[in-house]
């Protein structure tokens, strides 16, 4: 029993220590309090209605979020919109559908079932639109860079004047935790950039973390359920395996042999 | 064997059993006498069956719901983790269930190696295990290329690559392979389809590592041959049936953890970007299991040579029954053995951790002696260890120490308990 007790936490020491020593030769992240990580951690409502806002007002303008629908803001572990405010959101999208029975496209608005908007029609045009460098689609870039969400707040707020012994070409920016420290987003926020509707203050921190969670909300929209179904599974594990685990010693206790 | 003689006591079915005997076969299953002294590491076996079982059923209804196309097979995989219901679940318990699959394959593999269950006459019980290992391997290889991340085009053409190595026929090999002149479309599509294909051939080797098994019987911590069934052995069903499964689920209450909690900390973050064959990510890593072959491969500078040492580094297990010339199976009576076999065990642990890290300076040639100390236990080591050792003395059967080990003062009680037990057992 003892010898495999330390047999399961060699290997997972093993695979933690190795999976942490990759990623230890970057900067250490900055620090915040994500509500999602834990046990029993879920997204904060709020930030998840800010940072939506924080995505339509300011990232919207070159990332897209392709795998993303607007009934996803409606949907229980979401931003949890109310579906007239999702129906209301995707209104004001214009979308290109048909061929009509003329023949002809046409442009409506979006419905819950359309999928976000993209702002350009292309990878090719994002990347002619922003020099050459492409907007990654955001839908599942928490999951996408080493130190998800820890990774994708330093970034936002780690832009700086660069080292005396750097130079950068026009439309490149320093950023601290950037692979190379060379960026060709220019710092996207900045105090007071956007107005929340619930009052909250939109200092640069405020909206880091409130765009960062809804980014981890869309690329883990089911983190919520999987935490509590989690939980569950897992001490209906243990408890059976206490009654397995007595099952066992009262049939062996038949047999004088250590189990 | 005990079970030759079994006779079902309903006439329907005698009747059947006369046609197809498989009420002999389960008669079988359950009185197989098993020694009574196995301990937790040789519940993996039952713990692997769990893993096949769990991938070919998540596999299936994936497959019901994956497209095998380069232009769609990363979207419909986002598609299986937001719209499908518990696709999540389904999803993270097949990649997860990979990793679990390979840590138990790994220890199972070290137990034979500890024990000595390889030698003689459990040969190709151990040889149908280096076959399905294999197959494992490349099993998890093609399934991780299917998301159509950029670890798995990467990981591909890498591993593809390796075959334009040989000489002469290498490049029309690879060629080949792919079914184009880089990987593409139809890489991917037969990848799915042998991926598809090589759980069933694991399947079967599964049931041939079995019966291989049912014909000479476990070996055990002592490693010792003992008479079957006797006082040294119990019943199959319940002793070993409620072992196991008291094993297997602490194993899948680790296995849950991953699957819950963190499902992505065994996968790369690349492989949540869609493939791309025009940037090349900074390092390509194969997974976790694979890390010390890759080591080995990348450990030789010659990219023929560092083949030819990947693949021998895993066939030389083949040879491996008649490599160890010791007459003691079990590693408890072999002083020396033992000292060797922890120094391996921590060299396979060294070489993956640096086939994690880049290929340059120290790990470069902590990588190269790591390798070449892999080779010289199986070559050197391990032959002459068997002539010179000197082992302990052997037990005659399990029960035997037991009842040694047992202080001198207890015997009389204790002793007789088990005589009265084993008796009572028949």
């Amino acid at each position: 029993m003892k010898k495999l007790a330390s047999l399961f936490i060699l290997f997972t020491s093993i695979l933690f220590f190795q999976n942490q020593s990759i990623s230890a030769e970057k900067p250490k992240f900055l620090e915040t309090d994500w509500t999602f990580k834990g046990l029993f951690g879920k997204y904060d409502r709020g930030a998840l209605q800010r940072g939506y806002q924080v995505y339509t007002e300011v990232c919207a303008a070159c990332h897209s979020m392709q795998y993303l629908s607007y009934r996803n803001l409606a949907e229980p572990g979401g931003p949890e919109f109310t579906e007239e405010e999702a129906k209301f959101i995707a209104a004001s999208f214009e979308v290109l559908d048909g061929p009509n029975s003329d023949g002809e496209m046409f442009t409506r608005p979006a419905k819950l079932s359309d999928k976000f908007v993209m702002p350009y029609e292309n990878v090719e045009a994002s990347k002619a639109a922003n020099g050459g460098a492409y907007p990654p689609d955001m839908s599942v870039l928490a999951k996408a860079r080493k130190g998800g969400a820890d990774y994708i707040y330093s970034l936002l707020l780690g832009y700086d004047e660069p080292p005396a012994d750097i130079k950068l070409d026009d439309g490149v920016y320093y950023n601290k935790f950037m692979y190379g420290n060379k960026i060709k987003m220019s710092a996207p926020l900045s105090d007071g950039l956007v107005e929340y509707n619930d009052g909250t203050e939109a200092t640069k921190e405020q909206m880091a973390k409130d765009i960062t969670t809804f980014l981890m909300w869309s690329a883990e929209p089911h983190l919520e359920t999987r935490h509590k179904t989690g939980f569950r599974v897992i001490v209906y594990l243990i408890i059976l395996s206490v009654l397995v685990y007595l099952t066992m010693k009262k049939i062996w206790s038949r047999v004088e042999t250590k189990i | 064997m005990s079970d030759s003689h079994y006779i079902p006591k309903s006439k329907v079915g005698k009747w059947f059993n006369d046609r197809l005997p498989l009420l002999t076969l389960a008669n079988h299953l359950t009185d197989y006498p098993t020694p009574k002294n196995l301990n937790y590491w040789w519940t993996f076996g039952g713990i692997l069956t769990f893993c096949l079982i769990t991938q070919i059923v998540t596999g299936l209804v994936l497959a019901m719901h994956y497209v095998a196309d380069t232009k769609l097979a990363f979207a419909s995989v986002e598609h299986i983790m937001r719209d499908v219901n518990y696709g999540w679940l389904i999803r993270y318990v097949h990649a997860n269930g990979a990793s679990m699959f390979f840590l138990a394959v790994y220890i199972h593999i070290f137990r034979s190696l500890f024990y000595g269950s390889y030698k003689s006459p459990r040969e190709i019980i151990w040889i149908i295990g280096i076959i399905i290992y294999l197959l494992m391997m490349a099993a998890a290889f093609m399934g991780y290329v299917l998301p159509w991340g950029q670890m798995s085009y990467w990981g591909a053409t890498v591993i593809t690559n390796l075959f334009s190595a040989i000489p002469f026929i290498g490049e029309g090999i690879t060629t080949w392979l792919w079914g184009g002149f880089s990987v593409d479309n139809p890489t991917l599509t037969r990848f799915y389809a042998l991926h598809y294909l090589i759980p069933f051939l694991i399947l079967g080797l599964v049931v041939l590592h079995i019966w291989a098994l049912h014909v000479p019987g476990n070996n055990n911590p002592v490693g010792i041959e003992i008479k079957k069934p006797s006082n040294d052995t119990v019943p199959f069903h319940p002793y070993i049936v409620i072992k196991d499964a008291f094993a297997l689920l602490l194993f899948m209450i680790v296995f849950a953890f991953f699957v819950f909690y963190t499902p992505n900390i065994l996968g790369h973050a690349d492989n949540y970007i869609e493939a791309n064959p025009l940037v090349t990510p900074a390092h390509i890593v194969p997974e976790w299991y694979l890390l010390p072959f890759y080591a080995i491969l990348r450990s030789v500078p010659d990219k023929l040579m560092g083949v030819i040492a990947m693949f021998s580094a895993i066939l030389i297990l083949v040879a491996l029954p008649w490599l160890d010339t010791s007459k003691v199976r079990s590693a408890v009576f072999r002083p020396l053995y033992k000292q060797f076999y922890w120094i391996l065990v921590l060299d396979v642990l060294v070489l993956g951790y640096v086939g994690a890290m880049p290929a340059e300076g120290l790990y470069l040639l902590v990588a190269r002696i790591a390798t070449a100390y892999y080779f010289i236990h199986f070559l050197i080591i391990l032959p002459f260890l068997g002539l010179i050792e000197k082992t302990n003395p052997v037990p005659l059967s399990i029960t035997e120490p037991v009842l040694a080990g047992a202080a001198m003062a207890t015997k009389s009680a204790g002793e007789n308990k088990i005589e009265n037990n084993l008796k009572s057992l028949g």
